[in-house]
């Protein structure tokens, strides 16, 4: 579904070239869940980014469902973002002076979809994922776990084929963190492909699928036959 | 994004920081207030002016003796030699004019007015019957000089409102009598009060037969001749031919001034238009001032929103959207600032219009028009800078905050 061919991405800081992706080939399935693991600086984020079309290459290819997405213009790609990709990030992301109906609730503003269908899907989301007395809260109201779970309802609002998330638990205690874990891997159920970008080891083996980057390269993939939960 | 979307969510982005949205709406509804306000002073003092001129009369020509090269106002004034006077038989062959509807001589001096005891200085008007029509006057008691032979010269005068008050209080004065200087006049009849009107006071006049004050006065030539014209474009007709009259009676020599009530009237309508549409620049001034202020503090919020907009770009908002979103604020800001600022203007002038009464105080249409758009203009424009460097953010950095 998804795939990167030979992808470089390189920022130039002053007058040096930073590499943070270097030559990276990687093809993703519909429907399955993958761990990008690595120490800080080896790229995960921009790897997140470059799937989720916020960034471009500085050279290779991006195939989505066989289409080159690296040519489309501006509101092409955001046109993507908006029907196939959610995105969940460490520090949640939420906008502060909208509440929590209405920050899941935008995706569906910016797609022009009429208000009382927005209206209803809110309704579901924040019914399904526990939120539904929060739902006329403030983010600043909220605790971390439900502000998570406020961007997780928000980042599948869309119903994506991808959720790109990255470092989901990182600003969460450990339990905390395995519920909104428990989250994100109950939309495997939906055929959502899954990415999680995490430091946590024991987060990361949970998928089937475990990549390892250093240094701008991806230095093991290996996939596992463990049951998710 | 649907585009009462669009409104509803720049509406509450505005809302999200109420202070600095208050101060540039005040800085926006101000610009517009100053230009509706001045506009409207300028406009009121023009329309006052007109109202005075207008009030001496219509289609009015004006003859008086001397000759002056110099168009402007209170010709004859200046000239240094004494010309030729024009008499009452002068005045009268104006009247061979096809273009002359009536004409009213006018003699100017000053007596004393007296009753029993009572007396006072007075300007004395020597006229006849049609001076009521020619110059708007209007008769509160009684009735106006009589119509008949110019010549005659019948005591009877006709006083103003103030000088009835101060002769007669409420007593009947019509058909009393009073002295001017040493010859005797019946009251007949007692002015409207006008008030003052270019310098003249109906209030304290007293008017009397044009031959009787020759005789008070013991001169013969006319102070001026005020003359109708039959209708506006018989102004010109009347002013060729009252010259050629008047030199053509005065041996070939041009010795008289004509002026029309039109030209006086043009010229300061000119001026003040202009002096008008002076201020109302002066002031758009400050919408620009207000407009750079907005693109300002646009600027910031920017910067200040930066993590929402790289958001709204993951969450899949192209970035004409994001333009849009800030067109938006700009234009909602720029509005309600504006309509604000027509309240606050519109009430200023409103409040000048109470304390001036006399003041015709009225902001012109262009002018309410062109602060509106200035404003909403300058909102826009000032509004592109910061939209597009809002919409060309890089979404990683801009959600990271960079
Ligand atoms: N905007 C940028 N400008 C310059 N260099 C950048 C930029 N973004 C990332 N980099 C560099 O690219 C490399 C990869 O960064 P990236 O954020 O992808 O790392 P990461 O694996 O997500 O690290 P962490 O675990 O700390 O989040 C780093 O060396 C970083 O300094
Ligand atoms: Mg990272």
């Amino acid at each position: 579904m998804i795939e990167l061919q030979k992808v470089c991405r390189t920022f130039t800081v002053g007058d040096q070239q930073v590499a943070a992706l270097r030559d990276i080939d990687l093809k993703l399935d519909a429907g399955e869940y993958i761990s990008i693991m690595g120490p800080s600086g080896s790229g995960k984020s921009t790897m997140l980014n470059m799937l989720g079309l916020l960034d471009r290459p500085s050279s290779g290819s991006y195939l989505l469902d066989g289409g080159n997405v690296t040519e489309l213009n501006d509101e092409q790609q955001a046109r993507v973002r908006r029907e196939k990709i959610g995105f969940v990030f460490q520090s949640f992301h939420l906008v502060p002076r909208l509440t929590a109906a209405q920050n899941v609730e935008l995706p569906m503003i910016l797609a022009s979809i009429p208000a009382e269908e927005r209206k209803a899907r809110v309704q579901v989301l924040m019914q399904n994922y526990g939120l539904s007395d929060r739902a006329d809260h403030k983010p600043d109201q909220l605790s971390g776990g439900q502000r998570q779970r406020v961007a997780i309802a928000r980042a599948t609002v869309m119903n994506p084929t991808v959720l790109l998330a990255d470092e989901p638990t990182g600003n969460l205690d450990r339990n905390t963190g395995w519920e909104v874990l428990k989250l994100l891997e109950g939309l495997l159920e939906n055929g959502i492909t899954l990415v999680v970008v995490t430091h946590d080891a024991e987060i990361g083996a949970r998928a089937q699928r475990q990549i390892h980057m250093l240094d701008g390269r991806i230095v093991s993939d290996e996939s596992t036959q463990n049951e998710p939960k | 994004m649907k585009l009462a979307d669009t409104i509803q969510f720049a509406s509450g982005s505005l809302r999200g920081s109420p202070t600095r949205t208050l101060l540039m709406m005040l800085a926006m509804s101000i610009g517009v207030a100053a230009v509706v306000v001045l506009t409207a002073l300028g406009e009121g003092a023009r329309r006052y002016v007109i109202d005075q001129f207008s009030s001496l009369g219509t289609n009015l020509v004006i003859v008086l003796p001397g000759r002056t090269e110099t168009a402007g106002i209170g010709p004859g004034l200046m000239s240094g030699q004494t010309p030729r006077e024009i008499t009452l038989e002068d005045a009268q062959a104006l009247l061979r004019s096809h273009a002359v509807k009536r004409f009213a001589p006018l003699t100017v001096g000053s007596a004393t007015l007296s009753r029993d005891a009572l007396n006072r200085e007075v300007v004395v008007l020597g006229s006849t019957s049609d001076l009521l029509e020619v110059r708007h006057m209007g008769i509160a008691l009684g009735r106006f000089l009589p119509a008949g032979d110019i010549n005659d010269a019948t005591p009877v005068c006709v006083l103003g409102n103030q000088m009835k008050r101060e002769l007669f209080g409420n007593e009947q004065a019509v058909g009393q009598w009073v002295r001017l200087g040493d010859r005797r006049f019946r009251v007949i009849g007692v002015l409207a009060s006008q008030g003052e009107s270019m310098g003249m006071r109906t209030d304290e006049l007293v008017i009397i037969p044009v031959a009787a004050a020759h005789q008070l006065f013991n001169t013969s030539g006319l102070f001026r001749v005020l003359i109708e014209a039959k209708s506006r474009d018989a102004i010109e007709q009347v002013v060729h031919d009252a010259e050629a009259i008047m030199t053509e009676r005065h041996g070939g020599e041009r010795d008289v001034t004509v002026i029309t009530q039109d030209a006086v009237l043009q010229t300061f309508d000119r001026i003040l238009t202009a002096l008008t549409m002076a201020v109302g620049g002066i002031a758009a001034i400050s919408l620009a001032v207000a407009g750079v202020l907005i693109m300002n503090v646009m600027l910031i919020a920017v910067a200040q929103r930066i993590k929402e907009i790289g958001l709204l770009k993951a969450l899949g908002a192209p970035g004409k959207q994001i333009r849009h979103l800030f067109f938006a604020e700009a234009v909602l800001l720029s509005g309600i600032g504006s309509v604000a600022g027509l309240v606050l203007g519109y009430t200023g002038s409103f409040i000048i219009g109470q304390v001036y009464p006399m003041l015709p105080v009225s902001p012109p249409w262009w002018a309410v028009l062109a602060a509106t758009m200035t404003a909403l203009g300058t909102g826009i424009l000032f509004s592109v800078w910061p939209a597009r460097r809002a919409a060309k953010l890089d979404p990683v950095a801009a959600l990271a905050g960079k």
